[in-house]
């Protein structure tokens, strides 16, 4: 069993939602990524998204993008993301890991290599923005092949037809975006959430987790009350980007831990 | 003569082209493949189209025989598309009014551009003024700073320009820029991308209406110069001029097709902007084609003279032209490119847009190797007024 599907079996027993907080590798600097992630962990995460920077980032709003460009600045590549992730596993071998960014630095380290390489470093699952399933059939074959679960988005757009395409390739878990927008814009439509969550769910098993738009304790507590997974990114990203460095752990561990309180009442009223 | 058939239903052009895209724009684009289908064939869409081209951008250009600078170069025989005596003074508003049509026809009213120059955003500014439409364009704040008077030019259009402060600040950016509009207003706003790159239907869309060009050729060389020219020759930025003008010679396998990129101030010093010539293939802006790229698969800057050249990125047919040896794609440099656009003023008294230049140095470059009865024909895709500050100061003249 993958680590994903593990960890969301676990939740589901315990009844609780999963927290997937995303922070860009190499932001604020690259020796922070990792001791970030396990602050990440101990605060209540529990999958991490870990985003590969890329210089023409078109999904992402100004948070995300501006994170993306302090990494650059570090000079922080798809290889050194890699070399994080490994670091990361030499203390936590059971918090699943996803990878998130764009095709072209994939492409250009070469597909086989990036899987073979991503595989032994301990990633568990890969979003590629810009990799809609009928672009990346070798890709995601190469990926499974190497136990990496292709996780896809869906949005508010998405057809009942595209729904079932998806479904049908996606592993791990399916990853709604809740606007029609880009990463951190903020306003999140919980009855579109809502009104879509159960055609997901008649497409597939999989976990759905629920992203882009979430913005607090509040946004994140009715999300939860929907999906299996709440994503936060751009709001974890203006913890560290507000922050001294030295100030940066504890700065997202308080932020996430609020959330994480918020989500766990959600389960308790879901559940009662 | 037989037509080639690409791109395919999904947009591939061999192994470039395709969707790629976040989720949240598959459906946007569908409905935009959808609405393009149902108009391309439509003879209303058509006809309207073509009385928009005739009485509002002042079509067909004429093609015009460069006698006295042929000579001056000794050689073949150099003949002008005139694409600069277009409304607005270049080839971009052949697309321009092709999709703004195409959002009146969609009920959209609001419409968006990216512009690096400024020559799109003012195209897509002009029609939007045309047809009583807000208009959104984007432009990174160095091109902002760069080209202010083109700035100027889209507000007294009645556009709003937005400058762009990510990235490098430039076209590409300003296109991601464009891009994450359309995904956030995407019910109201038809985008106008302004070259035939970008997400299927794009390069194919873009390449239609510029096609225009093409077709007026082949029924005006005949007429001109009692044939077809041995070769056809365009600048390459992004690309949309130069398949305008080759795509209904693509079949006609006796006459070359030569691309132009810039090479800046030249290819081996790295600082230049030719894709096809010095990158290699990739990902970036919703298609596969030739990019410039480091080895970490990050997009690296461009510099040319030229700023409506200066893209990273390359149209996906003209890396399957390349890859397929129809077409051949050379660079040349700014000086060169400087040299060809005063030679032409001199010579001809027609001031050329920089970008245009480019193929009108390749053209001088490859003239005198050529018999006298050779033709060549040159895209003359702008027109040089906007390109004054820059020549000067390049010629080393005060104004």
């Amino acid at each position: 069993m993958s680590r994903i599907q593990a960890r969301f079996e676990a939740l589901r027993r315990s009844g609780r939602k999963a927290l997937i907080p995303y922070i860009t590798a190499g932001d604020p600097s690259p020796g922070l990524t990792v001791p970030l992630v396990h602050a990440l962990v101990e605060a209540g995460a529990d999958v991490i998204e870990l985003g590969v920077p890329f210089s023409d980032p078109m999904a992402d709003g100004p948070v995300v993008q501006r994170s993306g460009e302090r990494a650059l600045k570090n000079g922080v590549g798809l290889s050194d993301v890699l070399t994080l992730v490994k670091s990361f596993r030499e203390k936590d071998s059971n918090t699943p890991l996803v990878l998130m960014g764009y095709a072209n630095p994939l492409e250009a380290m070469g597909l086989e290599r990036f899987v073979r390489e991503a595989g032994s470093a301990g990633v568990d699952g890969v979003i590629v923005v810009d990799y809609p399933p009928e672009e990346c059939a070798e890709f995601t074959a190469l990926a499974k092949s190497n136990g990496i679960d292709p996780i896809f988005l869906l949005a508010p757009t998405s057809t009942d037809e595209r729904i079932r395409q998806i479904a049908r390739v996606a592993s791990g878990y399916l990853y709604y975006v809740s606007l029609t927008g880009i990463t951190g814009a903020g306003h999140i439509d919980v009855s579109d959430v809502a009104a879509h969550i159960p055609k997901l769910r008649a497409a597939s098993s999989l976990p759905i987790g629920v992203g882009f738009g979430i913005r607090d304790a509040a946004s994140a507590r009715r999300i939860a009350e929907l999906a299996d997974a709440v994503v936060i990114g751009s709001r974890v990203i203006q913890e560290i980007e507000s922050a001294a460095p030295e100030e940066a752990e504890a700065r997202v561990k308080a932020f996430l831990a609020s959330i994480r309180a918020a989500l766990d009442g959600a389960a308790a009223k879901a559940f009662a | 003569m037989q037509m080639y058939d690409l791109p395919d239903r999904r947009g591939h052009f061999g192994p470039y082209g395709g969707v790629f895209v976040a989720e949240t724009l598959t459906h946007a684009l569908q409905e935009l493949r959808a609405a393009y289908e149902r108009c391309r064939t439509d003879p209303e869409f058509i006809a309207e189209l073509k009385s928009e081209l005739k009485h509002y951008v002042g079509r067909p250009t004429p093609v015009y025989h460069a006698r006295r600078w042929s000579e001056l170069i000794g050689g073949a025989q150099i003949y002008l598309k005139r694409e600069d005596l277009n409304h607005t003074g270049a080839h971009k508003i052949n697309n321009t009014m092709g999709q703004a049509l195409l959002a009146r026809h969609m009920g959209k009213r609001r419409v968006i551009a990216e512009t690096g120059a400024g020559m799109h955003g003012v195209a897509a500014a002009t029609v939007a003024a045309r047809f009583g439409m807000q208009c959104v364009v984007y432009m990174g704040s160095e091109d902002v700073a760069r080209q202010s008077v083109n700035v100027y030019r889209m507000k007294l259009l009645g556009a709003q320009v937005v400058p762009v402060e990510s990235g490098s600040r430039t076209l590409k950016d300003a296109l991601n820029e464009a891009m994450r509009d359309w995904v956030t207003n995407v019910e109201s706003t038809f985008y106008i991308l302004g070259t035939v790159a970008g997400p299927h239907p794009y390069p194919m869309m873009v390449r239609d209406f510029q096609s225009v060009i093409g077709e007026e050729c082949r029924a005006q060389m005949p007429e001109l110069a009692g044939r077809q020219p041995d070769a056809v020759i365009a600048c390459v930025g992004g690309g949309s001029n130069a398949m305008g003008i080759f795509y209904p010679y693509v079949a006609d396998e006796k006459v070359r097709l030569i691309g132009v990129e810039a090479a800046g101030e030249g290819l081996a010093t790295g600082r230049h902007a030719a894709s096809l010539c010095a990158g290699r293939p990739g990902v970036l802006h919703g298609n596969r084609t030739y990019l410039l790229q480091d080895a970490n698969g990050q997009i690296t800057e461009t510099h040319s003279i030229s700023a409506g050249l200066d893209y990273p990125g390359v149209g996906p047919e003209h890396a399957w032209l390349k890859d397929s040896g129809r077409a051949e794609y050379v660079a040349v440099n700014d000086d060169e490119a400087l040299k060809a656009f005063a030679d032409l003023c001199h010579y001809e008294g027609i001031i050329p847009a920089l970008e245009s230049a480019h193929a009108l140095a390749y053209a001088a470059k490859i003239a005198p190797s050529l018999p006298k009865d050779a033709i060549l024909l040159v895209n003359l895709s702008g027109r040089g007024d906007k390109d004054m500050q820059t020549a000067a100061r390049k010629l080393g003249v005060q104004l």
